[in-house]
């Protein structure tokens, strides 16, 4: 019997055991809302699972009553445009400003301190500021977005800057590279899949930010949806809306890991 | 067309004396070899021909003129290793140095003179033998390669004085004689001056036209670190194998 840290699974039952949590989790809420159920037919707590599929059937197809909206399509995209314009403004800053700090020691002993500092600032914290300042709407949710996730991703970002061989750098100048082509031809290009790398890793925050945002003020968004509709315990559109969130969140981390792979073949080790 | 000049040249971390006193005259296309123990100064003193660290006392010259104090093209530099890029396929690294200097904005080169240069890059490749493997990345490349290509990197910008770290220390025994055979063809072809730190006496003896071996004049048993390396022996070379690539 070889050691336990030798066993390795074969594809198939890889994935077999990949689905294995997935499954567990999903037999043990089928019981326990068919007890609660079987105890209270009012039950709001664990509904079944066909009343959580056709609510969802219900947010996702039928206009509402009221504004004639369908939903869940309202509430993705407004949610979608918040988060896509927010990831879209971290990547762009922290690349510009990991790289001057990263790269440049003048600029990093005027900055990096004040980075550091400003990234242990808790952003819900500074939610209430925003509000007051930038008022009630998309600018102040996108900015809060943007402020929970950019000082993590610039210090990451610098930190590789850093990482980099000081032999490629030496080299690079040897061969007649100044500060700009270092940049432009050694730097950015190694640092482009560390950016990807940094934003997938900073996605599960950037959500968190959003649903607080949303939570708070908003008139649509996924996150208003879910705390709006708490006041009446409505938990067939609370669940199938996290599992929404949950299965939107997934599919961008891995639209991200696959336009990595594409774009930069190298950086697979 | 290069001249060296080492004038009473000392280097200092701290208390610790590094090199005290160095005096050296090198001139053109000279093929300098060096050796000594561990810890003797010898990478100190290719830093400061390399202008990544600047003397404590004393004068660096290169045709009389005090060394740029940081690095440029006169001077070319290989490692030991670390020092491709992970992100460009061996075409890329060696045309890298042809688009610093012909395209200082852009860092790229298009049209007529991309052709050019990619025809330099081409010759060059062919002359390490690496042309085949030309569109790899670093990764996909054997330990000789990866040094070859290092090589021909800095060979392809021409520079003046090229310095080499112990360059095939890391290399098997058996692939060391092609590098010789390579490095001095490149040598005279390109009528360089070159620096070449080893830890092997027999290629030293085998490469140099000059050995310079670098230790500690004076020992001070209680305090290690009260004095530095010189040059205790500079030994000329008649240089056998200089005819011999030059012939073939
Ligand atoms: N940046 C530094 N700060 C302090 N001391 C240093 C520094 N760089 C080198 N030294 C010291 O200088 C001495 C010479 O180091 P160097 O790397 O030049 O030796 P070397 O001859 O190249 O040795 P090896 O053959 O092992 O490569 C060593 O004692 C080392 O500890
Ligand atoms: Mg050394």
């Amino acid at each position: 019997m070889p050691r336990l840290i030798n066993l390795h699974p074969r594809r198939s039952s890889a994935l077999a055991l990949s689905a294995l949590p997935f499954l567990l989790l999903l037999i043990v809420y089928i019981i326990s809302s068919s007890l609660r159920l079987a105890d209270n037919a009012d039950d709001k707590l664990l509904p079944a699972l066909g009343d959580l599929y056709s609510t969802f059937k219900q947010y996702a197809l039928e206009p509402d009553q009221r504004s004639g909206e369908i939903l869940l399509w309202l509430d993705t995209l407004a949610s979608l445009k918040r988060i896509t314009i927010a990831l879209c403004i971290s990547t762009t800053l922290s690349l510009f400003i990991g790289l001057c700090i990263g790269i440049i020691p003048l600029l990093r002993a005027a900055f990096g301190p004040f980075i550091t500092v400003a990234s242990m600032i808790p952003p819900l914290a500074v939610l209430p500021i925003l509000f007051i300042a930038l008022g009630l709407e998309e600018t102040s949710k996108i900015t809060l977005i943007v402020i929970g996730i950019t000082p993590v991703m610039i210090r990451d970002l610098s930190q590789r800057c850093m990482e980099l061989p000081t032999e490629q750098l030496i080299k690079a100048q040897s061969l007649g590279a100044s500060t700009w082509l270092l940049i432009i031809r050694v730097v950015v290009p190694q640092m482009l899949p560390r950016l990807l790398g940094a934003l997938r890793l900073s996605l599960a925050s950037a959500w968190l930010f959003l649903i607080s945002a949303e939570a708070i003020a908003s008139t649509e968004g996924l996150g208003y949806r879910i705390f709006l509709v708490r006041r009446y315990l409505a938990m067939d559109v609370i669940l199938p809306y996290v599992l929404w969130i949950t299965l939107l969140a997934f599919t961008m981390d891995w639209m991200l890991r696959t336009l990595s792979r594409k774009l930069f073949p190298w950086a697979e080790s | 067309m290069a001249t060296l000049t080492v004038k009473r040249l000392w280097k200092e971390y701290g208390n610790q004396v590094v090199l005290e006193n160095i005096n050296l005259t090198v001139a053109d296309h000279e093929f300098v070899t060096i050796v000594g123990a561990s810890g003797s100064g010898k990478t100190t003193f290719l830093k400061m021909l390399l202008g990544i660290e600047q003397p404590s006392r004393g004068q660096l010259l290169i045709d009389d003129k005090p060394i740029a104090p940081e690095p440029d093209q006169q001077r070319g530099i290989v490692f030991q290793r670390y020092s491709l890029f992970p992100h460009l396929s061996v075409m890329d690294h060696v045309l890298l140095g042809l688009e610093f200097q012909g395209a200082p904005f852009v860092g790229r080169l298009f049209g007529t003179r991309r052709k050019q240069a990619v025809e330099k890059a081409n010759e060059m490749l062919n002359s390490v033998g690496l042309y085949q493997a030309r569109d790899k990345y670093p990764a996909q490349l054997s330990g000789g390669m990866q040094q070859r290509l290092s090589i021909a990197q800095s060979v392809i910008c021409e520079p003046k004085i090229l310095l080499l770290d112990e360059p095939f220390g890391a290399l098997d025994p058996g692939i060391t004689s092609d590098m010789h055979d390579l490095i001095l063809n490149l040598w005279e072809s390109r009528r360089m001056t070159i620096f070449m730190i080893t830890h092997d006496v027999q290629e030293s003896f085998k490469l140099g036209t000059r050995l310079l071996v670098f230790d500690k004049l004076r020992h001070d048993p209680q305090s290690p670190e009260a004095y530095g390396a010189s040059i205790t022996y500079d030994i000329p070379l008649r240089n056998g194998k200089k005819t011999q690539a030059s012939a073939a």
